[in-house]
């Protein structure tokens, strides 16, 4: 096989583009944590060096940062790659979905674990560009399923929706207990 | 004997079978879409285990864990995209079979050589278990120290390529478990007075977030795309037969499975790779190699699949994961108070014979499945790729959530999906994170403890296992060196960057 040459080749993972925006980012984030280092930790007279409780955030922090520093320096001594803002802005775009996942989270709590997921189940399945009927439905029909597997039959701890206390009485029963 | 009978009478409950069955064709399922993975499921699934029994949960978790590489095979030989990152060497032979008409030659083959490292990896955990108890009470705390350091080593330098990024990665995840409040001096450690930093950052919600959400935010943020693998005529037996021709490279393949799946950080990509380069070393037809030879194949799916029983070596006998995988089961074992470690095998060595035939009982499962349901999976897999991302992410909900009903866990789920994302978009590898948090907690806890008993910093290597470990630990950054100088010497020439995708799978 060609492309299988040694069992260096196999383990290499090469750079990619947006790979120097990164190495910026987390040596400012190591370089900020470790200087906080002082503030955020307690350092006590008594007992030994590494059984401080500064001790291990310390390593941790700034071998951390000699790394950042490295790898940094690897990025920017290599061939640049083009694409770098592109994909940073794929990153931000990712921000995003995790906005929907929040707001999902937020919402179960009062809206009730099953109507919350099937309509953030609709809403993302028309977000990602879905507008036939067969994909609508599979989403539905996908996002009960795991309501009832997690919430009615593995009984995992997810609280009852506020809204369910506005339903008549046999049915309020049955939407806290199993929904 | 007693022994025995007692693991094989806790797999004799109706919820143990059907959690098995759940785990492992659950498994074979997840395998088999690209774009989930087995720590996708396993991380989504974690919380909900925590209410089960501890086998009951175990069982499930492990058979998901045996069986995905099994369905990772058939995207792998079909489409040629491989199910989960391990089975990216089963393409290399397996999809140019498809093409000359044999995809059913390649399935059957890759089934039945999976099969034979499953169980030939079990079979070598049952022969070491005698070993495992009786040298597992020798790890005190100083030999776990060592050990847990001698594995964040080698998962640093198992990256060849972006050592400094996954060193970042790793002593990042080191830090991560040391924010909140210390256990034994009880101040507060990088809590930036926010309480909710207090009881620390949890594992499962970083890792839900890194592995289940990231992937969830990538689909949806990927073109949308639906994998389209054509059903497979013929006989699905025939590579059983086939494999008996090759029962050389298949117990070669097991063995470098075992033997590098029980190290931490090395595991199934190694394994496989090095198998796969004894396969075509030792050929009659080395150039047959990428162009559909079955040695090549059967090298791959062997050595991927005796990695698993290998992991539970140093998971269950010093409470050590080598991988995110293992990492993951560590936290249910901790949940239900059962401790890995050299305690096990004394006090709780009926639960450890109980995952042993559950192992065994779900590579029975999934290859009589497989043999039957090959084409209902080609249809499994044709699930497009952004409505994937969907249920991930509703499903990455139940298990954030459920832990304690918080609504910051989500917030710091999403803000690790978002990390995690970054990541897999960079083809940096996530594993050094969790790995980081849980062997970094073990390295703290233990040195902590093993201090009284020191009074200079030799004292640290001054029995016969820490010196051992201390020796492997120095041999094995020195040969790192020796590669590089070496490396450095030979000017080996930049290949292909898109062929190294191995951490967006």
């Amino acid at each position: 096989m060609s492309r299988v040459k040694t069992l260096q080749s196999l383990f290499k993972r090469y750079r990619r583009p947006g790979d120097i925006v990164f190495a910026w980012i987390v040596l400012i984030f190591s370089v900020f944590l470790l200087s906080q280092i002082f503030d955020q930790t307690a350092y006590q007279s008594r007992g030994k060096l590494v059984a401080q409780p500064r001790f291990w955030p310390a390593i941790s922090l700034g071998t951390m940062s000699v790394f950042a520093v490295f790898h940094l320096l690897g990025s920017a001594f290599s061939e640049r790659i083009e694409g770098r803002w592109r994909e940073v802005w794929h990153w931000i775009k990712s921000v995003e979905y995790a906005g929907w996942f929040i707001a999902y989270a937020a919402s179960v709590p009062y809206a009730g674990y099953l109507p919350t997921t099937i309509i953030f189940a609709i809403l993302l399945t028309l977000r990602s560009g879905y507008r036939n009927a067969k994909m609508i439905s599979a989403a539905i029909v996908s996002s009960f399923i795991v309501v009832v597997v997690f919430k009615t039959l593995l009984k995992v701890n997810l609280p009852a929706g506020r809204i369910y206390e506005v339903l008549p009485d046999g049915l309020r029963q049955i939407m806290l207990t199993y929904f | 004997m007693e022994n025995i009978l007692l693991g094989l009478e806790m797999l004799a409950r109706w919820d143990v079978i059907l959690a098995l069955f759940i785990g492992s064709i659950g498994g074979v399922i997840i395998g088999a879409i690209p774009g989930v993975g087995p720590a996708v499921a396993i991380a989504i699934l974690l919380p909900a285990t925590f209410s089960l029994d501890p086998i009951v949960g175990l069982t499930m978790l492990l058979g998901i864990y045996g069986s995905s590489m099994y369905g990772g095979a058939i995207p792998a030989i079909l489409i040629n995209t491989p199910g989960t990152a391990v089975n990216a060497l089963t393409s290399y032979d397996g999809y140019p079979m498809t093409e000359k008409g044999e995809g059913h030659r390649a399935l059957s083959l890759a089934y039945s050589a999976s099969f034979w490292g499953g169980i030939f990896g079990i079979l070598c955990l049952i022969l070491l278990s005698p070993v495992l108890a009786l040298v597992a009470p020798m790890f005190g705390s100083r030999e776990i120290f060592l050990a847990a350091l001698l594995g964040i080593i080698l998962v640093i330098l198992a990256h060849r390529g972006q050592i400094f990024a996954t060193g970042m990665l790793a002593m990042f995840g080191i830090f991560l478990q040391t924010i909140g409040l210390d256990s034994v001096t009880y101040t507060q450690r990088y809590t930036f007075d926010y309480s909710f930093l207090s009881s620390g950052v949890n594992l499962i919600v970083v890792v839900l977030g890194l592995f289940a959400l990231s992937q969830a935010f990538l689909l949806l943020g990927n073109p949308d795309s639906s994998p389209d693998a054509k059903p497979v005529k013929g006989r699905m037996f025939v590579g059983i037969r086939e494999l008996m021709k090759h029962k050389r490279v298949a117990t070669v393949a097991s063995s470098f499975g075992v033997i590098l799946g029980m190290i931490p950080g090395t595991g199934e990509f190694t394994a496989q790779f090095m198998s796969y380069t004894y396969a075509q070393k030792t050929s009659k037809s080395p150039e047959t190699f990428g162009k559909g030879a079955p040695e090549g194949l059967i090298a791959s799916e062997a050595a991927n699949n005796a990695v698993p029983a290998a992991a539970m070596i140093p998971l269950l006998a010093l409470g050590i994961p080598g991988e995110a995988l293992t990492a993951m089961m560590l936290s249910v074992f901790y949940v239900h108070n059962v401790i890995p470690g050299p305690q096990l095998f004394q006090n709780n060595i009926d639960l450890v014979y109980g995952l042993y035939f559950a192992l065994i009982a779900l590579n029975v499962i999934v290859m009589v499945f497989l043999l039957f349901s090959t084409n209902l999976l080609t249809k499994v897999m044709r699930v497009p790729t952004r409505f994937l991302g969907i249920i991930i992410l509703i499903l990455s909900f139940v298990g954030v959530y459920s832990l304690r009903n918080s609504l910051t866990d989500c917030m710091i789920a999403a803000t690790f999906g978002v990390l995690g994302l970054v990541l897999k978009r960079l083809n940096l590898p996530i594993v050094p994170i969790i790995l980081g948090m849980v062997l970094g907690g073990i390295m703290e806890v233990k040195l902590r403890s093993a201090m009284p008993r020191l009074k200079s910093p030799l004292d640290m290597i001054d029995r016969p296992i820490t010196f051992i470990l201390f020796v492997i630990i120095l041999l094995v950054l020195a040969l790192h060196l020796r590669t590089l100088f070496k490396e450095y010497r030979a000017h080996q020439p930049q290949e292909n960057h898109d062929f190294h995708d191995s951490q967006q799978r």
